[in-house]
């Protein structure tokens, strides 16, 4: 057992649900108790559904505790067949569905007979995969399925497109920002005289998989969702696919000089040199904007970054070598992925932090001070507390992450949205001057805003007086290290006195 | 309609397909109301996922509540329960140094057969913290059905005898006191406490209290009463195993409800109501405001939270028509007052009775809905956007068990509500030409 407020990554279903609502037509059904299809209310409420979700559950109860699923598993299969004649239907087994052990495939064969609709198990384990994997593995299943059945019917279509195209795999429903990541994509293929073949599963049909090998190659713009699918397609049609994730200048240019060498293999020259270069100097403003005087003040500024991987990594590499922030750690929740984040960040920070558990995180914050976090929506709870500005870059999500206004992470017009979050993060400029001349224009009591509670010395009213008038971005600093010279030299309570020794003796 | 008629309307029940909140988000509310509790829920991360999202910002103000998540070794036996919990418990009492900690068991604690009452009582005996379990779960409950279960446990736990230490002068008068069970916000505690104190009752206490410690007092042959239609566990555990008598009455929602709910006390206690029809006509009279709104418009309950029966009755009295009252768990005998109240309410009104239907299939209520085309659908988040798209205006179900709706001063916020969608509609000039919001493809 383990004692848990709050988690990053959810429970696998929600995975599957995900990769399920975001084909066209096709309907999850769920193996699980009375009030499980939360997945429904979140998919209304975040992202506005205008349709109701393709989503329902086969109630598991007393009944079936007893005596089994029986018939209702099959009977509702059939049900939702007829009513909403989906093209396939998943089912999906959920955490308690998979300790009762019921025989799910025996259901889905049998259900199958008497469907028009294809009907396959969701191949997840509730107790080794979380949400992200399991999407990814759920996503590379029905493409393997619809590519076999083409294959036996002979429908599939490996003649390579005319022109370079690709497929744009893992653009799903719930995805942080996915939509508006969606547009630039479009855009920077367009840009590239790409052919965009399949986008999937955003909203593409099911029979339509069978049109994937005629790409000329995949790209997968992030490592939680679509990974699986591209190695299945790599190994099946000897498709290259690119994982870079063209979030940040450096990032972008990479992604397109690998699809440059990837046309150059199927012997299309072309040269994106100067295309790159004319989006990174004019069209993205981010270059420009680190290098103009307004920046010059965020040279020395620490952050940390936490989030999913993909997110944490590509932001880790755009505020270290793009604006030149010192990231003095970074961390990602995705521990299945924990050896291609290290490796991709662990030369831009002094450390890595492989974790699901926010309460690290959280110690992990109030330890390091950073001028500003940027991580997920519990790590902006976190800055409200310490009072650090925080900037939301991955999922989990929430309400406001869902902006109806357009707000890519990724591509050319991605890195000036970051570059505002970066920037709105920072207190900078003249502002920042003026607090440090003026003590702060906060003149609030509150001074205890660490998290981590240590009450083994106390603070006279004198000194504690003193700490009001430092600077409140770097008071719990001043407050963190007198106590420690305290503690270490012996001291029961700190005076006024304590404190200029520290301040001597200690290097505040 | 003839009185035949309506004395066979009867009940349907369909396929239980519905949507509803899991019953543990009862932890969400009864976590605010008992000051010095802890809830732990002993299940899944798919339990701690709905919470976390269901719970939406007070996830963060470091509520007391937490997931005891099961692992892999817990599901196979491989690591002890007893320990397991122990070790948990014991950080929570280090951390918090909580009143007592509430087990809420799961699907999976059911499933997996795991003793939480077995093991509760050794625990709590070597912990010495007091530890209530209830078994909210989704595969025998919905949504408020969880907050039953926890009141039916703490039932047990309600003293039945005054301290002798205890230096308090107050004398227990068995012949016209009360105690009211229901979690309800401490105002909302504090008006209707106010308005029996004008009847001259005397309340004993609540059930449940701001504190787990001060629990109040239950004996034999007490008297008690519900607020809320939902708590029909809690009502049977205090008839049978504390001896309580249970006055049944229509639950006070709507200034009918709350003055049916008073007279109903009265009567017991062989008072005569003060006051009480002046009190009823002058709540009305300040509602017109809100009743000329939705006077002949009709309205569909699919069904999620209990409160369905009661919201329909006041809703009718309104000058509503209520096609339909869907609603998860129909106890006739807990709710038997407050159907009989809808019954009259219908015959007064001159409507017709609406059906009631246990266990609903969402799918063919929207069916229903389609045909019926409501003024207004009162359902959970999952149908209302894809609803209001479709141009049928909707109420988000589960507001009505976190607004304060009980009681005369608070009939007011019950239409503010439900006359919200409509409201919106009057002041607001449609920007495209067509009510149906849903692209073409």
């Amino acid at each position: 057992m383990k004692l848990a407020y709050w988690m990053y990554a959810g429970p696998a279903h929600i995975g599957t649900l995900r990769i399920a609502s975001s084909f066209k037509n096709v309907h999850a059904i769920m193996h699980a108790p009375l009030g499980d299809d939360y997945f429904n209310v979140m998919k209304s409420m975040l992202e506005r559904d205008r349709n109701f979700t393709p989503v329902t559950a086969s109630i598991v109860d007393r009944h079936v505790l007893a005596r089994g699923s029986q018939e209702k598993v099959i009977n509702n299969i059939v049900k939702k067949d007829k009513e909403e004649k989906p093209e396939l239907v998943i089912l999906t087994p959920t955490c308690t569905s998979s300790i009762l052990q019921e025989d799910l495939q025996n259901f889905v064969q049998r259900a199958s007979i008497e469907t028009e609709s294809d009907v396959i198990l969701a191949d997840v384990n509730h107790y080794r995969v979380n949400e992200l994997q399991a999407s990814d593995r759920t996503l590379a299943q029905i493409v393997e399925f619809y590519i076999e059945k083409a294959k036996k019917h002979c429908t599939i279509d490996t003649q390579k497109t005319i022109q370079p195209s690709v497929n744009i795999i893992g653009i799903v429903s719930l995805g942080f920002h996915h939509q508006h990541d969606l547009v630039d994509l479009k855009r920077l293929f367009n840009d590239l005289d790409i052919h965009i073949n399949l986008i999937i599963p955003e909203h593409v049909s099911v029979s339509d998989l069978a049109l994937l090998p005629k790409a000329w190659f995949n790209f997968v713009p992030y490592r939680e969702a679509g990974l699986l699918t591209a190695k299945f397609l790599a190994e099946e049609f000897d498709m290259p696919y690119i994982d870079v994730t063209p979030m940040g200048l450096l990032n972008i240019k990479t992604a397109i000089c690998k699809m440059q060498d990837i046309l150059a293999s199927f012997q299309c020259k072309r040269d994106y040199t100067k295309y790159i270069e004319l989006q990174t100097k004019y069209v993205s403003q981010a270059a420009w904007f680190s290098q103009s005087i307004d920046c010059q003040n965020l040279t020395g500024k620490t952050a940390i970054v936490f989030g999913d991987a993909t997110h944490a990594a590509a932001m880790t590499k755009i505020l270290v070598q793009e604006m030149g922030v010192n990231v003095l750690w970074s961390g990602t929740y995705c521990i299945n992925d924990q050896d291609w984040f290290r490796n991709e960040v662990q030369h831009l920070c002094a450390q890595v932090i492989i974790t699901d558990d926010h309460n690290l995180v959280g110690d992990m914050i109030a330890t390091t001070e950073p001028n500003a976090i940027f991580g997920t929506q519990m790590e902006r709870h976190i800055g409200k507390r310490l009072n650090i500005p925080c900037g939301v870059i991955s999922s989990p999500v929430h309400i406001q992450n869902f902006p109806l206004s357009y707000k890519p992470f990724l591509g050319y017009e991605g890195t000036n949205q970051i570059a505002d979050l970066i920037y709105n993060s920072f207190t900078l400029g003249m502002e920042d001057h003026l607090l440090d001349l003026f003590g702060g224009h906060d003149t609030i009591d509150a001074v205890t805003t660490t998290l981590s509670s240590n009450d083994l010395v106390q603070w006279s009213p004198d000194a504690l007086k003193e700490l009001t008038k430092i600077p409140g971005f770097v008071r719990g600093k001043v407050k963190r290290n007198t106590e420690k010279f305290a503690v270490a030299n012996e001291y029961r309570v700190i005076s006024l006195e304590v404190m200029y020794e520290a301040k001597e003796k200690a290097s505040i | 309609m003839t009185l035949s008629t309506s004395k066979s309307t009867g009940f349907e029940c369909e396929t239980g397909n519905y949507h509803t909140f899991c019953p543990i988000s009862c932890v969400s509310w009864l976590y605010q109301k008992i000051e010095d509790s802890f809830f732990l829920v002993i299940g899944t991360k798919t339990c701690g996922y709905f919470l976390q999202n269901a719970m939406g910002v007070m996830i963060f103000a470091e509520p007391r509540y937490a997931m005891a998540e099961l692992e892999e070794g817990d599901i196979s036996a491989q690591l002890n329960d007893y320990e397991e919990l122990k070790r948990l418990c014991l950080q929570i009492k280090k951390d918090r140094q909580p009143g007592v900690i509430f087990w809420i068991g799961t699907c999976t604690t059911e499933i997996i057969k795991m003793d939480l009452e077995g093991i509760a009582p050794k625990l709590e005996a070597e912990i010495n913290i007091p530890i209530v379990v209830a078994r909210a779960n989704g595969l025998d409950y919905a949504f408020t059905q969880g907050e039953d279960t926890v009141l039916a446990a703490m039932a047990h736990r309600c003293p039945d005898h005054q301290y002798q230490h205890d230096t308090k002068d107050k004398t227990i008068n068995n012949s016209n006191e009360l105690v009211i069970f229901g979690s309800l916000p401490e105002n909302v505690v504090k008006q209707l406490n106010y308005e029996l104190y004008k009847q001259g009752i005397n309340i004993r206490g609540w059930l449940p209290s701001n504190r787990y410690s001060e629990l109040p007092i239950i004996q034999t042959n007490d008297y008690v009463i519900g607020v809320n239609p939902f708590l029909s566990r809690t009502a049977t555990t205090l008839m049978r195993k504390r001896k309580a008598k249970l006055i049944s009455a229509p639950f006070p929602i709507g200034p009918d409800g709350t003055k049916a709910w008073i007279t109903k006390i009265c009567q017991v206690f062989n008072r005569t109501p003060i006051g009480l029809e002046d009190r009823e006509q002058e709540i009305w009279n300040h509602l017109e405001q809100y009743t000329k709104l939705i006077r002949g418009k009709s309205a569909f309950f699919m069904g999620d939270n209990l409160l369905e029966i009661s919201l329909a009755r006041f809703l009718i009295r309104c000058g509503m028509i209520v096609y339909e009252v869907g609603i998860p768990y129909m106890d006739k005998r807990y709710q038997g007052a407050e159907i009989e109240l809808l019954r009259t309410t219908c015959e007064v009104m001159k409507v017709k009775m609406p059906k009631i239907v246990e266990k609903p299939d969402n799918y063919n209520q929207l069916d229903r809905i389609r045909d019926l085309q409501p003024d207004l659908v009162i359902t959970g988040m999952a149908h209302a956007n894809p609803l209001e798209a479709r141009g049928i205006n909707t109420k988000w179900s589960v507001e009505f068990t976190f607004a304060q709706i009980h009681g005369f001063t608070n009939s007011k916020e019950i239409l503010e509500l439900i006359t919200k969608p409509l409201r919106r509609n009057i002041g607001n000039t449609k920007t495209s030409s067509n009510e149906i919001y849903i692209p073409q493809n």
